[in-house]
């Protein structure tokens, strides 16, 4: 049990909105210590996770130098003025079919992009240029929360329709740890059954993201006409 | 013999980082102008050269950079927009080439993900089929910037500049993932999982099969939420409640289980700050003044998501 106090100390320093770097980092060397490692070596442990781990921030540091410059020359406003001639087009319609199809193209284990790469250059400006057009211009609360779905859609979409065409990873982790463990399993078994739950997240988003549209829609008409 | 390895795109990472430092250091109005510069060319060590350098030092380094965080060393100064109009101006004479290198990023990731690992000459590999995916979006954002700085005639420390102003507001989150990844590690060595594992079989009277099947999933999300991680989750739930009780002592199916498993862990996922590359990094990126912005647009998903996985589970396991 005494093991677990270090998991507590993380609990307890989200709770308090300490920062949370400082929260993991104390964590993780209290659990080391706990279990018996001495400093030294918990640091060394922390170091050898990281090396290990770096690759993940990859991605992100690539990607901003990129996106920094084209928004300097006008790629928000470039993707606003696109979405603005499909008149048709909602911020909670942009931010669905982004879902769809992020989660379709996972299905056959592709990655289109993440937060940095599409979410914040395409996404999130697209998604708000068509709450501009149809509706003015949202007001702060309402920006951010177009932005928090924005932001939603792409781990919704990621998470949910993995490997079910191709798998390249969580259905294979599962298979190794069955075969592992001495359980048979078939993988087309266990595509097929990840299969549901991918359609239901589709209905899922359209309920949310509708929810959207109809929650910007009211906010601005309590807001006050007024010339742009 | 492999050609391209992912560490040389980390010391390519390195470079940015470094050069992000370098630029804060020569900023006379940066706010926190020194602690920011050591922050960010301490991590261009600890990245770039993360596979030279022995494990401890590493380790002794992030966690310099975490006392940066803490004692509030680390600040971001407030950026000046360009003026709108001359955004707009830009905007429209670049048009629609804007797009072009955003999405050559992507594509190249895609096409290079599925054919880089077939290259070979001889004993030459182009790429270790195990990194080809993250090597394929490295090489797609090496071919997006040349592209970017084509199109926009500008020099390469002006990218650094962009991509520093982009990368301050992430901050210390740029670094949460990793050290989680680290914390996850540590814990399964101390054998965390067994432990909570054991809890829930033991306050749980999982001898009901409608009682197990909710133990699990509810363990697969209880699990990740603390961790930030389905794929730790995953073994130690299986093997603590999943396979004992839903597989062997109720005859379940295990690939049903298993599968709706993993996406319970998920509903986990979508609601905790642990897993900070998802909640956290876009919460930065995306500029929201509400930490917990992302995961409160993504707390009904989860809802939804896993009251339909236990369902399915309970209706089709048995």
């Amino acid at each position: 049990m005494i093991k677990l106090l270090g998991l507590f100390l993380i609990g307890v320093g989200f709770a308090c909105r300490l920062n949370p770097l400082l929260v993991v980092v104390v964590g993780g060397i209290a659990t080391g210590l706990l279990a018996g490692f001495s400093f030294h070596e918990v640091v060394t442990m922390i170091g050898q996770y990281f090396t290990d781990n770096r690759g993940m921030m990859l991605p992100v540091i690539l990607m901003l130098p990129i996106v920094g410059l084209l928004e300097r020359h006008g790629l928000q406003e470039r993707v606003a003025a696109l979405i603005r001639r499909a008149k048709a087009a909602t911020a909670g319609g942009v931010i669905w079919f982004y879902q769809v199809l992020r989660g379709v193209t996972s299905v056959f284990g592709l990655s289109i992009g993440n937060h940095a790469a599409m979410v914040r250059p395409l996404i999130a400006p697209m998604a708000e240029g068509a709450e501009r057009t149809r509706n003015g211009q949202p007001a702060e609360p309402e920006r951010a929360e177009i932005r928090a779905h924005a932001a939603a859609a792409e781990n919704v979409g990621n998470f949910f329709s993995d490997d079910i065409v191709v798998a390249v990873g969580a259905l294979l982790l599962i298979k190794a740890f069955f075969d592992n463990a001495g359980v048979e399993v078939a993988l087309s078994d266990l595509k097929l059954w990840s299969l549901p739950t991918a359609l239901w997240v589709i209905a899922v988003g359209w309920w949310r993201y509708r929810r959207l549209d109809r929650r910007l829609k009211k906010a601005a008409d309590k807001k006050p006409e007024e010339p742009s | 013999m492999t050609l391209l390895t992912l560490d040389f795109f980390l010391a390519l990472c390195g470079v940015v980082l470094a050069a992000v430092g370098g630029l804060i250091a020569r900023d006379a109005t940066h706010p926190q102008r020194w602690g920011s510069a050591l922050f960010w060319v301490l991590l261009a060590v600890a990245i770039g050269g993360g596979k030279w350098l022995p494990p401890a030092i590493v380790g002794y380094t992030v966690i310099a950079l975490a006392l940066l965080v803490a004692t509030k060393r680390v600040g971001a100064p407030r950026f000046v927009a360009r003026e709108a109009a001359v955004l707009e101006a830009r905007a429209e004479v670049l048009g629609n080439r804007l797009l072009w290198p955003v999405l050559l990023v992507p594509a190249v990731a895609i096409v290079g993900g599925l054919t880089l690992g077939a290259v070979k000459v001889g004993e030459f590999v182009l790429v270790n089929p195990k990194q080809v995916s993250q090597i394929a979006l490295a090489l797609g954002c090496v071919g997006g910037l040349m592209w970017a700085l084509r199109l926009t005639g500008e020099r390469p420390l002006q990218a650094a500049r962009e991509g520093g102003r982009l990368l301050q507001l992430l901050g210390w989150a740029l670094i949460l993932p990793s050290m989680l990844a680290a914390l996850g590690g540590i814990m399964g060595k101390a054998g965390v999982g067994e432990v909570i594992a054991g809890l829930v079989a033991t306050a749980l009277p999982v001898q009901f099969p409608l009682v197990a099947v909710v133990a699990y999933c509810a363990g697969m999300a209880l699990f990740t939420i603390l961790l930030g991680n389905a794929f730790a989750a995953f073994p130690v739930m299986t093997l603590g409640v999943g396979l004992p009780f839903v597989v062997k002592a109720h005859g379940g199916d295990p690939a049903v289980m298993g599968a709706l498993g993993m996406l319970s862990g998920y509903c986990g996922t979508l609601v905790t700050p642990m897993a900070a590359n998802f909640n956290i990094v876009p919460v930065k990126l995306l500029e929201l003044r509400d930490d917990y912005a992302v995961i409160k647009a993504q707390a009904p998903f989860a809802a939804a998501i896993w009251v339909f996985n236990v369902v399915t589970m309970y209706l089709c396991v048995y």
